[in-house]
């Protein structure tokens, strides 16, 4: 089935032309914007002078010393392109901006409205010149890959001729770095395998395709061979998915759009989540306190995550609080002047899952944790590390041992959760479970009595010295001694210089305290160490 | 048992009960319950702990552990805030998944900023040293829950809580006169609430049973006679 009709609006070097606008920048200045060091776009003249894409900075500055380095900002390519994007949609309805600097629409409707594809391409070429003040190039094709590389050569693609107009390009094309349409490993093996050409690698039988490259390599596949990189059984989201927020007080800072879009924007994702759908394609509408009604779309080559979707808001937020304010680089409109800066702001955004597909992609557990959860506690965490110090929040591991005590570590969260002692080894002397729930970091001391009340300890052959009928912690009036069960002698580490460590562990259970709340008979753990007893655990 | 005649009937009629939809209206995003683990199940409005809620947990740690283990088990994660003496050991014996049990032993004079930092992010969070707070602390961090949809289990009384459990020790199996050792425990929760919940509902278990998890008493259980004295 051959996709639908597409036009592809692309600006070259979209980074650089809004950067050089927001910087007030000549034309032919060279200029280049750089991420990390690595030049991610670079603009013509620049490129003229040897400065080419992935270049290190230094190296490029040492080719061309004049080149304006501008840093990446996508926050600044978004909130520019909103004016391409109005200017376009200014002829055309149903715009999908693809990514800052690419955006594209049906083609059906505005070919039938002016008459043919050329027209509808030079309107848009001389719309964006005048209203945006920026150069593109239009490309028209079937489906929306071959119409982006349509758009990169300023070619219009006849009908069901895509499939020919791709075979002869390089495989290389696939990879579209800002779309994320083909891993650069694929691309590179292929080319490795000989699949120079995008009719090469068409070629091959799908089923081929499938067994030796997988999900990846079917979408690369279905590019080359000019379908659609989704089969279209898509599915209607059911309508109660749109997250509508009203913005009280309005929002009219850039900031307060940055806050305002998150927790919509984790609603939304919530919401398609417990249905196992992700969005590929995501409608902002926004409302003005003028009662103006804003609306765009945005497209994306991978299903959106929750702060996909977050950014997108806010860059289109951004967008249309900067562009009613001032126009930077556009002509000014002249209702602009009479109110500037006086938007009444947003007071209404709503976003709305245009298309979703099933969402089993972006399940990250493998064992049926949802990676979402994880994420979330894990931000949590590390804010009440931030609040404490990074001691104060920790998880426990188990190991091996023989008090309750040992056979825990405690490891400050986000470092390594290695068991302090291999649990693998026996480990005789430790008492099975139940353990105790409580298990006193500073174990308190204890006096074990007998009837008379004398003093009960541990004789060497690990017997009890006496009948233990009443015990006291720390001070604390005895309490009497209902059952008792021990003692059991531990000896630890004999074999050591020091002598290693001999105790004896009893435990016993106490009659309810007579007080008004008491909350039963309590059971403890004790230990007996050098003729000292104390309190190792509270089963509570 | 009230409550164990009602889930029987749930098993043989598919039927999910109103109040269980209604709980499920009341959150955004119409979540279901925490689950919790079987024999605490007719303890609970709505058959577990409902995201959003305040459910104060009072007289017994092993308790604490004992709602956190399905929960847990299923992906959630839990907190521990101003608790420097848990025995980790018994929450692994009790079922919890210890990997998502975090732990903030000492949170400073003032725990209620951070049991308000983890109620965004974790879904259960328990809170000792909340009878110190004062009331609009409290309703601050009930409010906390409700937005992000977490459960806050304070660790003593909380005016105004959703579900309040509380726990009573009856008698120790196991240990006899320097003979045998700790194997359970029986006690006696009963659970009082809000709404749907006010009816107070009471539940004998065995906890810890004798594998370290909750269980339910058998019912061939005669209590054991004790000698007095």
């Amino acid at each position: 089935m051959v996709p639908a009709r597409v036009v592809v609006v692309w600006c070259p070097d979209w980074p650089v032309v809004a950067g050089a606008a927001a910087a007030g920048l000549a034309v032919e200045v060279p200029v280049a914007v750089v991420a990390a060091h690595r030049i991610v776009a670079c603009s013509a003249t620049a490129r003229a002078l040897g400065v080419r894409r992935g270049q290190r900075r230094r190296e490029a500055q040492g080719r061309c010393p004049e080149l304006a380095v501008l840093a990446d900002d996508p926050d600044r390519d978004a909130r520019a392109f909103e004016l391409v994007a109005a200017a376009v949609e200014s002829l055309a309805p149903g715009v999908e901006v693809v990514r800052p600097g690419h955006l594209a629409l049906p083609a059906r409707g505005p070919t039938r409205y002016f008459g043919n594809e050329l027209g509808v391409a030079e309107r848009i070429v001389d719309v964006v010149a005048t209203q945006a003040g920026v150069e593109c190039q239009v490309g028209i094709a079937d489906g929306l890959f071959a119409a982006t590389l349509a758009a990169h050569r300023g070619l219009l693609v006849p009908p069901e001729g895509s499939p020919g107009f791709l075979a002869p390009l390089s495989i290389a094309e696939l990879h579209q770095p800002a779309a994320g349409i083909a891993p650069a490993e694929l691309v590179d093996l292929l080319h490795r395998l000989g699949l120079r050409t995008l009719g090469a690698f068409a070629a091959l039988p799908v089923d081929d395709v499938a067994s030796r490259f997988g999900l990846d390599g079917v979408r690369a596949h279905r590019l080359a061979r000019g379908l659609d990189e989704r089969p279209l059984a898509r599915r209607h989201p059911p309508a109660d998915l749109t997250v509508t927020r009203r913005l009280d007080p309005p929002v009219n800072r850039v900031d307060a759009a940055a806050f305002a879009s998150r927790e919509p924007a984790e609603q939304l994702h919530a919401a398609l989540a417990a249905r196992g759908l992700a969005c590929v394609r995501l409608g902002v509408s926004a409302r003005t306190g003028t009662g103006e009604e804003l609306h765009r779309v945005w497209r994306c080559a991978e299903p959106l995550t929750a702060s996909g979707i977050a950014d997108r808001v806010r860059w289109q937020l951004d967008g249309w609080l900067s562009a009613r304010g001032s126009r930077p680089g556009g002509v000014d409109q002249p209702n602009s002047v009479d109110q500037p800066n006086s938007v009444d702001g947003i007071t209404l955004l709503q976003l709305d899952p245009e298309e979703v597909i099933a969402g089993q992609a972006l399940q990250r557990g493998l064992w049926g944790e949802s990676g979402e959860a994880d994420e979330r506690a894990g931000r949590a965490l590390v804010r009440v590390q931030g609040m404490l110090g990074p001691e104060a929040v920790c998880t426990g591991v188990l190991g091996g041992g023989r008090d309750p005590a040992d056979r825990v570590r405690l490891v400050p969260w986000g470092d390594d959760q290695a068991p302090g002692r291999a649990a693998d080894p026996p480990w005789p002397g430790r008492l099975p479970a139940p353990s105790p729930s409580r298990v006193p970091a500073r174990p308190p001391p204890a006096e074990v009595l007998d009837d008379a009340g004398c003093a009960v300890g541990v004789s060497g052959r690990g017997q009890l010295t006496g009948l233990p009928s009443w015990i006291a912690v720390r001070g604390d009036p005895p309490r009497r001694v209902l059952t008792w069960a021990g003692p059991w002698p531990v000896e630890e580490r004999w074999w050591e210089p020091g002598g290693g460590r001999r105790c004896a562990r009893l435990q016993a259970v106490l009659d309810a305290e007579p007080a008004g709340h008491s909350t039963g008979p309590l059971a403890i753990l004790l230990a007996c160490e050098a003729g000292r007893w104390r309190v190792e655990g509270i089963y509570e | 048992m009230v409550g164990s005649s009602v889930a029987s009937r749930q098993q043989r009629v598919p039927v999910v009960p109103a109040s269980a939809l209604r709980d499920r209206l009341d959150v955004p995003g119409g979540r279901l319950p925490f689950p919790v683990a079987e024999p605490l199940v007719p303890l609970l409005p709505g058959g577990g702990l409902r995201r959003g809620s305040v459910v104060a947990v009072r007289g017994s740690t092993a308790l604490l552990l004992a709602l956190l283990v399905a929960a847990t088990a299923q992906g959630a994660w839990a907190a521990v805030v101003g608790v420097d003496d848990l025995g980790v050991l018994a929450a692994a014996e009790a079922g919890v998944v210890v990997r998502r049990l975090a732990l903030v032993p000492r949170p400073g004079p003032d725990p209620a900023p951070v049991a308000a930092a983890l109620l965004d992010g974790v879904g259960l969070v328990a809170l000792a040293g909340a009878d110190r707070m004062s009331p609009g602390m409290r309703r601050s961090l009930a409010a906390r829950a409700r937005q992000g949809g977490s459960v806050l289990l304070p660790l003593g009384r909380w005016p105004g809580a959703d579900v309040e459990l509380d726990c009573r020790a009856e008698l120790w199996h196991g240990a006899g006169a320097g003979h045998g050792r700790l194997r359970s425990r029986e006690v006696v929760v009963r659970s009082v609430g809000r709404g749907a919940a006010a009816r107070s509902r009471i539940a004998r278990l065995l906890l810890p049973g004798p594998d370290g998890a909750v269980a339910q008493v058998p019912a061939s259980k005669v209590p054991e006679i004790r000698a007095v004295g």
